[in-house]
């Protein structure tokens, strides 16, 4: 099961950087968000895999017995949250330069590389 | 009682303040003075809580503050030890100055943007990521600045800055995902998130290739964050694009986090200067710091605009704190930790002038630049000292910076260490020359157009810069006393990595 994870997991780091490296920002976009996805199947991982477990003490004990471990849990909501902010973030980023720019095509967008250089200022004009 | 309170939370406050200001800010927005007046008194408010934070530290005893009762390892914990304290200190001495510079420099259109609520979440934020005793929080911080630092960019909403911060913002997140798959990686091997206990727990743990995934996934984000090569081409795509305050503000606080969190992260956790947990990582820091070095200073030398010039700079100098932890001993650390504080106060300062010379030049361009030393000799006078200082002349901080880096290096057991010292040295000789490009074309010459003559420079921006002037005369000046607060701060940290804080010695 472990190993059936994790292959899952890199399979998807895979698309994932495939995807972030497209010249296309909206295919960047969406490999960014399903390598933050992949991320968050890798901590579910390192709690080690149990089922059927919840991570609440039993009745009686004082002490937290054989169960699921519920740190990487708290880190994935909190990493599902921060992930999902910085997607829409970097969403209205992108909507924002395609009405700017006109095109979603990475390598036409160049204007923070063209301030300050005065070659292409002068083309500019 | 409340006296009480406040000094039992007294490592909180230095987040606490900017957070509360931030919202007080945002409910404010329409009465713009009011908003400048919360920010203000926020940014002066955490600068005294984060001096006296420093002055309340008893020696080698850090302050805890421990949330919702939860000590380490169930709960998270802030930890203010010497070097956290003593970062607050001179972050918020940069906030000052930014915020004071930011009176001349940020209009309305800039402030109903936001610039007040967001730049006190930064300051949150940075403040934050030193006081953290917790990685998973570090990387919540980082991602907080962030968000921040993208809103800060974009104020203006012209297209370069949405050009620039979609950069930034990729390869932010990209970094962002290797520092969280690291973190994952180091929590499944070690069981724990604090990063005392996780130093506890891998002290003598036997080497493995999860650790060591780790160790390198860990150093490629915050190297990333950094701006070190061979990932730092989005730092001078999109840091020249940012309102001039704002890029002062990043420069000075943003790249040094992240140095910081190597610091942390390599130091307490790997234990790279003890018995090093993943080997041959003092190889790899040092390859990145040496090409860095190169490749920034020629890259600033090319360039026409000052802003982009500085840019390659704040490489150039996180280049020089990652060779202090390259050379993995107790003076490379002590050294690296004095350079921090030196880089950031004089870094910030820069910008600042490269603000205050735009505004009397009527742009960034250098080519179109000069007369400034005819017209504005003070100012000239406050720009020559910083120039100097990041270029290493005595007696201002720069040289002790460089100083005792290179001593580190040449005290180093590295075979590698010595050729890093004459990297340092040829970087410094280029960065002079880098700043003299500067002086000469826009402070020396005459305009081509003479009776053109420069517009006045506000008093706001000048106070600001001789703010920040004055504190690196002032730890030049003060060399003794702050090298020897950088050497018992590094063993501190050292420290620390060996035997961990005991569990309610303070709170």
């Amino acid at each position: 099961m472990t190993t059936i994870y994790a292959i899952v997991a890199a399979g998807m780091f895979g698309c994932g950087l495939y995807m972030v490296l497209s010249r296309n920002l909206v295919r960047m976009i969406l490999g960014l968000s399903l390598l933050t996805t992949a991320v968050n199947l890798v901590l579910f991982q390192t709690g080690r895999m149990r089922s059927g477990q919840p991570p609440l003490i039993a009745e009686g004990a004082t002490t937290l017995g054989n169960s699921a471990d519920p740190v990487p849990q708290a880190l994935i909501l909190t990493a599902i949250v921060i992930g999902f902010a910085l997607t829409v973030v970097m969403a209205a980023l992108a909507l924002r330069a395609y009405r700017d720019h006109a095109t979603l095509r990475s390598d036409e967008i160049h204007s923070a590389l063209d301030l300050g250089d005065s070659a292409a200022e002068r083309n500019d004009r | 009682m409340t006296v009480d309170v406040i000094v039992a939370g007294r490592a909180l406050w230095p987040v606490a303040i900017p957070l509360a200001g931030a919202a007080l800010s945002m409910l404010v927005r329409r009465r713009q003075l009011l908003q400048r007046t919360v920010m203000e008194a926020a940014v002066v408010l955490m600068f005294f809580s984060a001096v006296s934070l420093l002055a309340s530290l008893d020696p080698g005893q850090p302050a805890i503050m421990k949330f919702g009762g939860w000590g380490a390892p169930f709960g998270v914990t802030f930890v203010a030890d010497q070097l956290s304290a003593a970062l607050c200190t001179v972050a918020g001495m940069v906030a000052l100055a930014v915020a004071v510079f930011a009176r001349a420099d940020i209009r309305a259109r800039r402030r109903r943007a936001g610039f007040d609520p967001l730049f006190l979440a930064m300051l949150a934020a940075v403040n934050g990521a030193f006081l953290t005793g917790d990685i998973f929080n570090l990387y919540v911080w980082f991602e907080l600045m962030l968000v921040t630092a993208i809103g800060l960019m974009t104020l203006d909403r012209r297209r370069a800055q949405i050009d620039g911060a979609l950069r930034y913002a990729a390869m932010s997140m990209l970094g962002a995902t290797f520092i969280l798959i690291g973190i994952a990686l180091l929590y499944g091997e070690a069981g724990t998130l604090d990063m005392a206990d996780l130093s506890r727990t891998l002290a003598g743990h036997p080497p493995s290739v999860a650790l060591s995934a780790s160790a390198y996934l860990l150093l490629a984000g915050f190297a990333l964050k950094a701006g070190l090569f061979p990932l730092f081409f989005w730092l001078p795509a999109s840091y020249h694009t940012a309102p001039i305050s704002v890029t002062a503000a990043l420069a000075g606080l943003l790249t040094k986090v992240a140095f910081y969190a190597c610091l942390r992260v390599f130091v307490v956790i790997f234990d790279l200067t003890g018995l090093p947990v993943v080997a041959g990582l003092p190889r790899l820091l040092a390859l990145i710091a040496g090409a860095t070095m190169l490749v920034s200073v020629i890259a600033a030398i090319a360039q026409a605009d000052v802003r982009r010039l500085l840019a390659y700079h704040v490489m150039g100098q996180v280049a020089y704190l990652m060779m202090g932890l390259a050379i993995a001993t107790i003076y490379g650390v002590a050294a690296s930790i004095f350079y921090t504080m030196h880089t950031m106060l004089v870094q910030a300062g820069l910008f600042l002038c490269a603000g205050a010379m735009a505004r009397a030049n009527r742009g960034y361009n250098l080519a179109a630049a000069g007369g400034l030393m005819r017209d504005q000799p003070f100012f000239t006078a406050l720009f020559a000292i910083l120039a100097l200082s990041i270029s290493g002349v005595p007696p201002l901080s720069g040289f002790w910076a460089k100083f005792l880096v290179i001593d580190a290096a040449l005290r180093g057991e590295g075979p590698w260490d010595a050729w890093l010292a004459v990297i340092a040295l040829v970087t410094g000789i280029l960065t002079l020359y880098s700043m003299s490009i500067v002086w000469t074309r826009g402070f020396w010459r005459t305009p081509d157009d003479e009776r053109r003559s420069t517009r006045r420079i506000p008093g706001a921006m000048l106070l600001a810069i001789a703010l920040l002037a004055a504190s690196t005369i002032g730890i030049g000046l003060a060399v003794e006393p702050m090298a020897r607060f950088s050497r018992e701060s590094a063993n501190q940290l050292q420290a620390r990595a060996v035997t961990p804080i005991v569990e309610g010695v303070t709170r």
